[in-house]
């Protein structure tokens, strides 16, 4: 485990590193801050100081060098706006986003297990097809038309939600529901495949000849088997809703990471924005590996070392297969004296 | 003729008849229309004794077993007959009821134990799961039956390979603990699906062997589906042999095999490599079966068969005693019967334990 996690974090140091340069070098061609930040009628010695003062006559090469030396002291830079550590700007706006998230993927992972698991029941059933149109449509649909078609309906037509905050449980309500659709119909989608096929394998004649009930068999056999390939989609939907939920951050007026990295790209507040995407990639970083070490929890065959350690196990115990019991099933005498 | 039979006949009417199949037909939906994959099919299988269905794939011999055991795919249904498992009508049983008996009163060895143990649970969790639904056990009772049942069935160290996932056993022993599975709750009968096909011969044998003293530990009735003559020829008391979906002729073993009374049975036997040299063609049956969708209306076998006449074609035959307990689908049986001699490759087939004076005194 120890090994895994060391070869994950030199691998993802790289990827970290480019986009870290990329997004300095990106952010530095959208203009200088100088001419957002001072009044219009400032003098070019006005603008000259600030631009010295924050380091922005330096070329770009020693700018980022700056940055990078900064990152080994856990110095992220401050704010231009406001003058604030940007980490803590950053730090302070990220668990909206994550909490937003969390809502968002658990009732998303939760409706999709019901409706992907009943459409796998029967099909081509009524269901199935019922499922599947509408798995496609919440897939299908754009989030910033969801979700201004639901601010004018739910806020301002019938005036029963919010616009915009996070003041209180209803300001919740839209930002999940319109979140919630792609990745509700992107999972129904794997979900049902993934039972379809799972209840046409072997192992579920092999319960039912047990005399399981249909409920253990769908939810104890199939959907246990389901579960892995559905992990692997769902981390890849929260990944999104980690970077990617700018737009609807941005309309719901939701304080989160999203909307933080949208308004210092329109500020030119390039220490904020970097440590907003360090953070994000950060994060997505740590949930790959807790991905990763789910799927091998949810299916034994692709844990390393536990497969590893039970198969030098097996050898020790048998050195060929069934080589122990030549002829016939001879009951091992000795079986019981590890115990 | 009869006298030399009597041996047998007599001890499979004194044994108690566990399960009984009469006039079973297994139909499949299909986008162009109902097929029937099994017609007419009958047998009974005795306490302590193995019956074996035979036949080539594709036959309906699988299909016979999912619709005695009650796990047909949703496209298949039983369209007729019944099957009756000590006395009750499995087909008459509420899904409730089935489920009682899935385990208790019949248990069934799967072909490919890889695909049919679940990947994701502990072989001990699937041994004892029986356990926990039937005997209603907690994980720790149940796991305790379970390191039973793999000693019985010759697992070394089941202590510490109980908590193993099936990926991680062998071939031979995976099949082990599928029969471990379908034997947990001593049930009365026992369908062995082609339990040896995935394995190679060495471990065939050992799993046929563990299969023979079980049946004798638990006097349990075995139904044995393979095509593996030599196989019926050594484990099965009586045969069952399917074409196209019907039971073409039936019978104790060494009857059958020694004079067989269908052209189909006879084709089989003949085709068994016996004293083949080097050059020779081997023996085949010309053709193939026909496709279950286009099975002739007379007789299944009439396009193969060398005997085939005008009434083949008009008229199905049914099955129709031709000897001690034997039974043949062929409107010819009786000058195939006149004129049976034991054919060569009964010889080859034929296991040790059958008496080969027999073959002998029955012509």
């Amino acid at each position: 485990m120890l090994t895994y996690l060391r070869k994950r974090i030199i691998s993802s140091a790289l990827p970290l590193v480019v986009v870290v340069v990329g997004v300095f070098a990106l952010a530095r061609m959208t203009g200088n801050p100088a001419s957002l930040y001072l009044p219009l009628n400032a003098t070019d010695a006005m603008r000259a100081d600030f631009i010295a003062k924050n380091g922005l006559d330096q070329p770009v090469l020693v700018q980022m060098a700056d940055y990078f030396g900064g990152l080994l002291r856990l110095d992220f830079g401050t704010s231009l706006r406001t003058g604030e550590d940007a980490a803590a700007m950053a730090l302070r706006a990220f668990p909206a986003t994550l909490q937003l998230a969390a809502m968002t993927m658990v009732i998303a992972i939760v409706l999709a297990i019901i409706v992907g698991s009943a459409a796998a029941l029967k099909p081509n059933g009524v269901l199935d097809r019922f499922a599947s149109f509408v798995s496609m449509a919440a897939a299908s649909i754009p989030d910033f038309w969801l979700a201004i078609v639901g601010i004018w309906v739910f806020a301002i037509y019938l005036g029963w939600l919010p616009t915009s905050g996070v003041m209180g449980a209803a300001a919740w309500v839209l930002p999940v529901a319109t979140l919630v659709m792609r990745p509700f119909g992107a999972l129904v989608q794997v979900i049902r495949g993934a039972m379809v096929t799972s209840l046409s394998e072997p192992y579920i004649k092999l319960a039912r000849s047990k005399g399981a009930t249909e409920y253990r068999v769908v939810t104890g056999h199939a959907l246990r088997n389901a579960a892995a390939p559905a992990l692997t989609v769902a981390g890849d939907l929260t990944v999104g809703l980690i970077n990617g939920a700018v737009v609807v951050e941005t309309i719901f007026g939701w304080p989160g990471i999203g909307k933080l990295m949208i308004d210092s790209i329109l500020q030119r507040d390039f220490a904020v924005l970097q440590a907003c995407v360090l953070l994000t990639a950060l994060a997505i970083f740590v949930l790959n590996i807790v991905i990763d070490v789910g799927y091998a929890l949810l299916d034994p065959r692709v844990r390393p070392t536990a497969g590893a350690r039970a198969r030098s196990k097996a050898r020790a115990i048998a050195p060929g297969p069934d080589s122990t019991t030549p002829g016939g099933p001879a009951v091992p005498a000795a079986a019981g004296a590890n115990a | 003729m009869m006298e030399v039979l009597d041996p047998q006949t007599r001890e499979a009417a004194t044994a108690e008849a566990v399960l009984a199949v009469t006039g079973l037909d297994v139909d499949i939906r299909t986008p162009t229309g109902t097929v029937r994959v099994v017609g007419n099919v009958s047998f009974t299988a005795y306490q302590g004794q193995t019956l074996a269905l035979l036949g080539e794939s594709g036959c309906g011999k699988s299909m016979t077993a999912k619709a005695i055991a009650g796990l047909l795919d949703p496209v298949a249904s039983v369209a007729g007959g019944t099957v009756r498992l000590e006395g009750r009508d499995l087909n008459a049983m509420t899904p409730r009821q089935r489920r009682e008996v899935a385990g208790p009163g019949l248990g069934i060895v799967f072909q490919d134990a890889l695909t049919a143990l679940n990947p994701v649970y502990t072989v001990g969790s699937q041994l004892g799961e029986a356990f926990r639904i039937h005997r209603g056990m907690n994980k720790k009772q149940a796991r305790a039956q379970a390191i039973e049942l793999m000693r019985r069935v010759g697992i070394p160290e089941p202590e510490v390979r109980v908590s193993a996932y099936p990926h991680q056993f062998s071939g031979g022993m995976r099949q082990r603990i599928l029969i471990a599975m379908a034997v947990a709750l001593g049930p009365r009968l026992l369908i062995a699906d082609e339990p040896t096909t995935a394995l190679d011969v060495t471990v065939q044998a050992q799993i046929m062997a563990l299969l023979r003293r079980l049946r004798e530990e638990e006097d349990m009735a075995v139904v044995l589906i393979t095509h593996d003559l030599a196989v019926v020829a050594e484990e099965a008391d009586d045969v069952c042999i399917m074409y196209a979906g019907n039971v073409v002729e039936s019978g104790p073993v060494a009857t059958v095999f020694s004079s067989p009374t269908h052209p189909y049975t006879k084709g089989l036997l003949e085709s068994v490599p016996t004293h083949a040299r080097r050059g020779d063609d081997l023996s085949s049956i010309p053709g193939s079966p026909p496709e279950l969708k286009s099975i002739p209306s007379g007789c299944v076998y009439q396009d193969r068969c060398p005997m085939a006449a005008a009434i083949c074609r008009q008229e199905r035959p049914e099955l129709r005693p031709t000897g001690a307990n034997q039974f043949s689908a062929c409107h010819f049986s009786e000058s195939l019967r006149a004129g049976a001699t034991a054919t060569p490759a009964a010889d080859s087939v034929a296991s040790p334990e059958t008496p080969s004076t027999l073959q002998e005194e029955t012509r």
